[in-house]
């Protein structure tokens, strides 16, 4: 029963160790270096690194140029929706406004072409969690966030809140559509 | 012996308890009890109503007690819990009087008072913000004074336990090092000081946001700071429960540790690369840097997780080479067969580590990477992985340590055995399942804290494929089975303690008796002088292994096929 009574060496740090738990330790500390380096080795190769590109921002500047977005690249109205259809040129700069209870507007990218979408949220915490894709980033009021994103896909997809943000969460998502 | 107390020695255990300290473990114990069987309740609605063929409870409801089910389980059944483990491993464990029990009792006071008032808050009805009560949106002021009040009680537990420790030395009621599970609960108490008073400050300026004394919390602070306080506790739970898993290989088994040193510093590194872990919740966040995060999800390279890869190994092997001593010996698992699997005690903590290692700390350590936590972050792979480490790992454990207790600590006998049998199998097992499931809809991106999967039918909703559904109704099934097992759990424990048949307690003595020594047995006295002790268990843990670097980089292989993003 020697786990509850004090151990009989008196120097416990001097109690050898069994091989079965030497050679483990061993294997389990290569392992964690392995995925400690993995992380450092996608920054280098992978393409899917979340860019920590931030500013402070406010609702009002953030929705001023959100609208400016809006107004220069807006190609139609979303029938599904109502919401205005965003066709930015490649590299060009949009923003998803988030709030209670909605994504304003609606993108419409182009497969393998590379934006720099902006995100934030206006109110509570949101979360952008873009569905089947399965890209999740959470959106924090204040900061606008700055992710350049490549489609590789075309199709429907939606952009669903995964952060709880009220009695209205459950019917925040929007909409997205690459060509 | 400074104050009038008395001491009993228990005739089944062999444990010596005094009567203050006794007294102060029940009571928080029995607290946590309770607030577990509630919680268990309002699992009840949060499971049907995810269960989308059975959506049960309106939205405002599903939030509230969503709200009311998180701090139920994760922070008033765990800590109160908690507090009793921490005076057993002190007062009981080294046959020590525990200090100052006044302010102990008022230390269970200000936490049950801070606990009901918190429940209250949420139940009337305008603080469902979930557990996490990210800012800027509000509860009312009392939801953050009740949880103030609470953590301000335990750190008070904490200071008592220490006390305690301090009064054993001085009255040298053992000699040499404290014994080994004592040593994890310290590492617990170390690590609960610095959760709570994270806690602390960042809760006291939201609730003085909340009575309009201060105007403003900035949510991304608030969100690391709330974050060392809900990971961290995450590593109380880790250190305490490992500790109960070395004292039930201890008292089922007559285990020894394999090795002291190992199994000690392992525990110190949870303290040492603690200071770390609210990088894991932040991970899909604005405003961070990458180094910051991956030297900070990682707890420093991994070392964490190391300690944890060791506990995992070293308590079923201590468990093993015991057996072993006793004849088990034929091939490979013949220890584990001969195992008493018919006895609670034992097969609640070994469904409680394999379930722990393989569903909760393979996933964790996924979702924990940095990018990969863009596959999961929010989704209901989230809750899946915490079940299986809250729930499998921490909850099934304490429940097989409860079984151990009622007849010692209670004195009472258990009543329908074949139920407490039956017991850790049925919520262990279903637990499983359920965490499975969960992070099978995880990986479909199904959202966490969710009333409707079908988003009310809005224009444009997304449509969940039809294998999301599936699992979320698998959820809600194996959820039923798993709250059937906590009812009889809580059956089990309660009907006892009310209708259980009377155990003597042992004659009251005005002093202690010191505790022994452990014997010097059968251990390693030089590297490798025992062989190759454990060979059962290295097997499992290869086995271990290679589950998790298959899944680690099938992750990274899916993560590969997504959307660039730089
Ligand atoms: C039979 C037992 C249990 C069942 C069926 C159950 C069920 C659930 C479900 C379905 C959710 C996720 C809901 C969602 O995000 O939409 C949830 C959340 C949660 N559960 Fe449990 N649970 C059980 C026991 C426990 C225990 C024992 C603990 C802690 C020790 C616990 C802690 C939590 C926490 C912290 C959350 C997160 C709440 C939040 O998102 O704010 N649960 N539970
Ligand atoms: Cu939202
Ligand atoms: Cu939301």
């Amino acid at each position: 029963m020697s786990a509850i009574l004090p151990p009989t060496e008196q120097l416990w740090w001097k109690h050898p160790l069994d091989r079965v738990e030497g050679t483990w330790i061993a294997i389990a500390f290569v392992w964690c270096l392995i995925m400690f380096f993995m992380m450092i080795y996608w920054h280098a190769v992978g393409r899917q690194n979340l860019s920590t590109v931030t500013y402070k921002t406010t609702p009002e500047q953030f929705l001023e140029k959100a609208q400016a977005a809006v107004d220069k690249y807006t190609v139609r109205t979303d029938e599904v929706t109502g919401n205005p259809v965003v066709a930015p040129p490649e590299g060009a700069d949009v923003y998803l406004v988030s709030r209670l209870w909605s994504f304003w507007p609606v993108f419409e990218f182009e497969k393998d072409k590379t934006y720099r979408l902006h995100l934030t949220s206006m109110d509570y915490n949101h979360g952008f969690s873009l569905q089947p894709t399965n890209l999740n980033i959470q959106l924090v009021p204040g900061y606008e966030h700055v992710v350049t994103i490549t489609p590789n896909q075309s199709g429907t997809f939606s952009i669903v809140c995964n952060e709880f943000c009220g009695i209205g969460h459950h019917t925040m998502v929007g909409r997205l559509y690459v060509k | 012996m400074a104050k009038a107390t008395s001491y009993r020695t228990c005739p089944v255990s062999g444990l010596q308890f005094e009567v203050q300290a006794e007294g102060l473990i029940r009571a928080n114990a029995v607290t946590a009890v309770v607030f577990l069987m509630i919680g268990g309740i309002l699992a009840l609605g949060v499971a049907l109503t995810r269960w989308p063929a059975v959506h049960w409870l309106p939205a405002d409801t599903f939030y509230q007690v969503l709200t009311a089910h998180g701090l139920d389980m994760l922070i008033f059944w765990m800590i109160f819990f908690e507090i009793a483990v921490l005076y057993f491993c002190a007062s009981t464990l080294l046959r020590c009087r525990i200090a100052t029990p006044k302010l102990a009792w008022l230390a269970y006071a200000l936490m049950l008072v801070g606990a009901i008032m918190n429940n209250y808050a949420v139940y009337r009805g305008g603080s469902s913000v979930m557990m996490t009560s990210y800012v800027p949106m509000m509860a009312e002021p009392s939801f953050y004074l009740g949880l103030i009040l609470f953590a301000v009680g335990a750190l008070i537990g904490c200071f008592v336990f220490f006390g305690t420790l301090v009064v054993a030395k001085r009255d040298k009621t053992y000699e040499g090092s404290v014994p080994l599970v004592t040593f994890g609960a310290i590492t617990a108490a170390i690590i609960a000081v610095f959760t709570l008073v994270s806690g602390a400050i960042i809760l006291v300026p939201t609730w003085l946001l909340s009575i309009g004394v201060v105007d403003h919390v900035d949510p991304l602070v608030y969100r690391t700071i709330w974050w060392a306080l809900g990971h961290s506790s995450q590593q109380i739970n880790v250190a305490a429960h490992i500790s109960v898993w070395y004292l039930v290989a201890a008292v089922v088994f007559g285990a020894k540790p394999m090795s002291e040193r190992v199994s000690r510093m392992s525990f110190l590194l949870y303290i040492l690369f603690l200071q770390l872990a609210s990088a894991h919740h932040l991970l899909a966040d604005p405003g961070l840097s990458t180094s910051w995060k991956i030297v900070n999800t990682s707890y420093f390279m991994y070392f964490a997780v190391l300690a944890s890869m060791i506990h995992g190994l070293t308590v079923p092997g201590a468990m093993e080479v015991a057996q072993r001593q006793k004849g088990y010996v034929r091939g490979l698992f013949e220890w584990l067969r001969r195992a008493p699997w018919g006895n609670p005690v034992f097969s609640g903590v070994f469904i409680s580590i394999i379930g722990f290692g393989f569903l909760g700390g393979i996933s964790g350590v996924m979702m924990g990477t940095e990018q990969l936590n863009m596959l999961i972050h929010n989704t209901i792979y989230v809750p899946g992985h915490f079940h299986a480490t809250v729930v499998i790992g921490t909850t099934l454990t304490f429940m097989a340590l409860t079984y151990y207790l009622i007849p010692v600590l209670f004195k009472r006998e258990v009543i329908n055995p074949g139920l407490a049998k039956l017991q850790p199998y049925l919520f262990g097992l279903s637990m499983y399942f359920f965490c499975l499931v969960m992070m099978g809809a995880g990986t479909l991106g199904v959202s966490r804290r969710h009333w409707d999967m079908a988003f009310m039918g809005m224009p444009g909703a997304y449509e969940w494929p039809g294998a999301a559904y599936l699992m979320m109704g698998l959820v809600g099934i194996s959820a039923v089975a798993a709250i059937v097992g906590g009812g009889i759990y809580i059956y089990v424990t309660v009907g006892s303690l009310l209708w259980g048949k009377k155990l003597p307690g042992g004659e009251p003595s005005a002093s202690f008796t010191p505790v022994p020594r452990a014997a010097p047995t059968l251990a390693a006295q030089s590297y490798g002088s025992l062989g190759f002790a454990a060979p059962g268990t290295f097997v499992l843990a290869m086995v271990f292994l290679v589950a998790f670097v298959l899944y680690y980089f099938i992750n990274w292989k899916y993560l590969s096929t997504l959307w660039g993003l730089s």
